[in-house]
């Protein structure tokens, strides 16, 4: 287990930050500079075998690495002819996979001596991982969350205030995600010279697509050898949800080379797919520039962001991370989407049926497969990346909940 | 030679300090806007920056935010700005130089946008999320047009990316005084003046000093080591406290005579 396979053909940008044509670095000029230091100090660290041991042991001994790779039978049974795996990062520490990054930069940060961290966070989960890294590192920090997101996600804000974090609410905008982050980089442009923004998705101007990307694809390395330690093969399919897409970005990490493996996203669909009623941005999007980087936007003809939806805050964002993009642009992965209601019901049924409480945001994993998994082949084995645990959405869950849950013995047997 | 040289070699010539001034388009709507325009002209305002609203201001302060809520709920887009710069420009003296970030341009193309943009008459244009490495293609766009494209430039940019600035920008540099996003303070950055001397050794363009300055001894004070001073939040604050009132216009021309007084 952990064994690292080589790494060929690494997907690096180029030195301008572009996968293909996404990504760059679409920032005011007082950012420049300290990104380019930022960017400098992490390839540094990519390099010095110091940091690895570091870090490979903060996540071996303290979150607990590896997460397991457990066979999902029953939840199986219900979807077809096919095996599914769930990867388990749920039951990493602090209860998703963005404690992996939330670490990797907080080394890097306290590393380039600054004192102060700042982060954004959508469920909360992404805020909690960098409170927690903080207080093991002894670093101050502060984070952003739209109020709408501190409404929904009220037990993630107690918890980072417990572990010593400042949170703060943003109200402009959609009160959510996107706006967190545009208060987090005003914070960054103002206190750039002791600050370290310690943004939680493989989004934003280079160098964090690649950065997140590499501090995730752990998650990747450990699915696939566990795969074929305890299946004697790799998957067919490799199946995980997508907001900017760093727990996607991390598994399918592991898999790029296997051209026999298929990758799929799965966005928030919300409501329907209409302006303000979604997240798809592969669905209803364009090229655009939002926040540092030319990705997937979902926007109208003005240029100006739309309102997004999901019932899941973590996928409720108005881009895509920009190598999604340029991957689904090659045919290398691909995009599907859940909506609210069969996300609410994958919660359900991995509850009923595994005793497992996904995320909202993992359950859009689950239920694609839910309502896929009969339009595979038989025999097919389906990877699903469990990024989270649901505690955090079980207000939110039990205001959709029918009076007489469960409803009946039928998805118990 | 292009009409913000010009502004500024005049304002060299006269040796007084120049005034830029920002006001967001569409705030409180286009209509307004254009009686805003003409009085900042009226008042001599060298140069006005036209601010295009945008969705995502990441970069402003809460005044220009609270600004931009408005002049999108007025239904402002970058299409609508340019038709009143159209109309405008024969009527004003000033300069006029888009302000923008690189969405809205994107959206609409840039050599659409470039085209367009030289048909209306638009001086300058400033993107504030496309910095020198990523503005290549557009402004070869902007320049086979004759428009300049104004780089900002901030305490942080090292004197290698200030050269470049001054080779790649032309009409004036917008230096900002200090780190942050925009919006007026009690006085200017300590540092500020250093900060112009080393745009200064650079090269030789126009440089315009911006964030935090509200107050006519601010533009004197900036006017003794730069070529202008900038004034944009405290300016649309103005706009934001006379609303929809009839003497909007008035209160604006008399703010910016005060701010020359």
């Amino acid at each position: 287990m952990g064994a690292e396979r080589a790494i060929v053909g690494r997907r690096d940008p180029d030195a301008r930050g572009y996968f293909g044509p996404y990504g760059g670095r679409f920032v005011p000029e007082t950012l420049v500079a300290p990104i380019e230091e930022l960017t400098e100090a992490y390839l540094a660290t990519r390099a010095d075998a110091g940091f690895r041991r570091e870090l490979d042991g903060l996540l071996r001994h303290y979150v607990g690495r590896p997460t397991p790779l457990y066979e999902a039978g029953r939840l199986a049974a219900e979807c077809g002819a096919i095996r599914v795996l769930l990867k388990r990062e749920d039951l990493a520490h602090t209860g998703a996979h963005k404690i992996n990054n939330a670490l990797g930069q907080a080394l890097l940060a306290r590393r380039m001596g600054k004192r102060r961290v700042v982060a954004e966070t959508g469920a909360g989960q992404h805020g909690v991982a960098t409170a927690t890294a903080c207080a093991l590192l002894g670093l101050e920090c502060c984070v952003y969350m739209g109020a709408e997101d501190m409404r929904r996600q009220a037990l993630n804000v107690v918890r980072m205030r417990l572990l010593g974090a400042e949170v703060r609410s943003v109200d402009a905008g959609s009160r959510t995600l996107k706006d967190a982050i545009s208060e987090a980089m005003r914070d960054w442009v103002t206190n750039v010279t002791t600050t370290y923004y310690l943004l939680g998705s493989a989004l934003g101007p280079h160098p964090y697509p690649l950065m997140v990307r590499e501090f995730q694809a752990v998650i990747g390395r450990e699915a696939r050898a566990q795969c074929l330690d305890q299946v004697g093969r790799l998957p067919d399919v490799v199946v995980a949800s997508v907001g900017g897409g760093s727990n996607a970005i991390g598994i399918f990490d592991g898999f790029i080379e296997d051209h026999g493996v298929r990758l799929i996203g799965i966005e928030a669909g919300g409501e329907r797919i209409e302006p303000g009623h979604h997240a798809a941005r592969f669905a209803g999007g364009s090229v655009g520039v939002l926040q540092g980087t030319r990705t997937f936007i979902l926007q109208n003809e003005a240029g100006n962001i739309d309102l997004t939806h999901s019932i899941s805050a973590g996928l409720d964002y108005a881009a895509v991370g920009p190598e999604h993009a340029w991957l689904r642009d090659q045919g290398r992965t691909e995009y599907a989407y859940a909506t609210d209601a069969e996300a609410v019901d994958a919660f359900g049924a991995l509850a009923c049926l595994e005793g497992i409480l996904p995320a909202l945001e993992s359950a859009h994993a689950v239920a694609y497969v839910r309502r896929e998994g009969k339009t595979l082949p038989d025999g097919s084995l389906v990877l699903v990346n469990l990024s989270g645990r649901g505690d955090k959405d079980v207000q939110t869950v039990a205001g959709t909940l029918p009076p007489s849950w469960p409803l009946d013995g039928e998805s118990r047997t | 030679m292009s009409r913000l040289t010009a502004i500024f070699d005049r304002i060299r010539a006269d040796g007084r300090p120049g005034l830029v001034t920002y006001v967001t388009a569409g705030d409180p709507d286009l209509e307004r806007s254009a009686d805003i325009l003409r009085a900042l002209d009226r008042a001599g305002a060298d140069v006005i920056e036209v601010g295009v609203p945008f969705s995502e201001p990441l970069a402003d302060g809460p005044v220009i935010q609270r600004a931009t809520e408005r002049a999108l709920a007025s239904g402002t887009t970058l299409a609508s700005v340019l038709d009143l710069i159209a109309r405008l420009r024969s009527e004003l003296k000033a300069g006029l130089v888009l302000f923008s970030y690189a969405n809205p341009i994107f959206r609409f193309g840039l050599d659409a946008f470039a085209e367009r943009a030289a048909a209306a008459g638009v001086d300058g244009v400033l993107v504030l999320d496309l910095p020198i490495d990523e503005a290549g293609e557009f402004r070869g766009m902007l320049s086979s047009r004759q428009i300049d494209t104004i780089f900002l430039l901030s305490p942080t940019t090292s004197d290698g990316r200030l050269r470049q600035a001054s080779r790649l920008g032309s009409g004036f540099l917008y230096v900002i005084s200090r780190l942050g996003v925009t919006g007026a303070r009690e006085a200017i950055a300590d540092g500020a003046e250093q900060m112009v001397r080393r745009v200064r050794q650079a090269g030789p363009l126009p440089v315009a000093l911006g964030f935090g300055i509200s107050k006519p001894e601010h533009v004197r004070e900036v006017g003794r080591w730069a070529d202008a001073a900038v004034v944009g939040s405290a300016l649309v604050s103005v706009i934001a406290e006379a609303g929809r009132s009839p003497d909007l216009a008035g209160r604006v021309e008399e703010y910016v005579r005060w701010l020359r007084s």
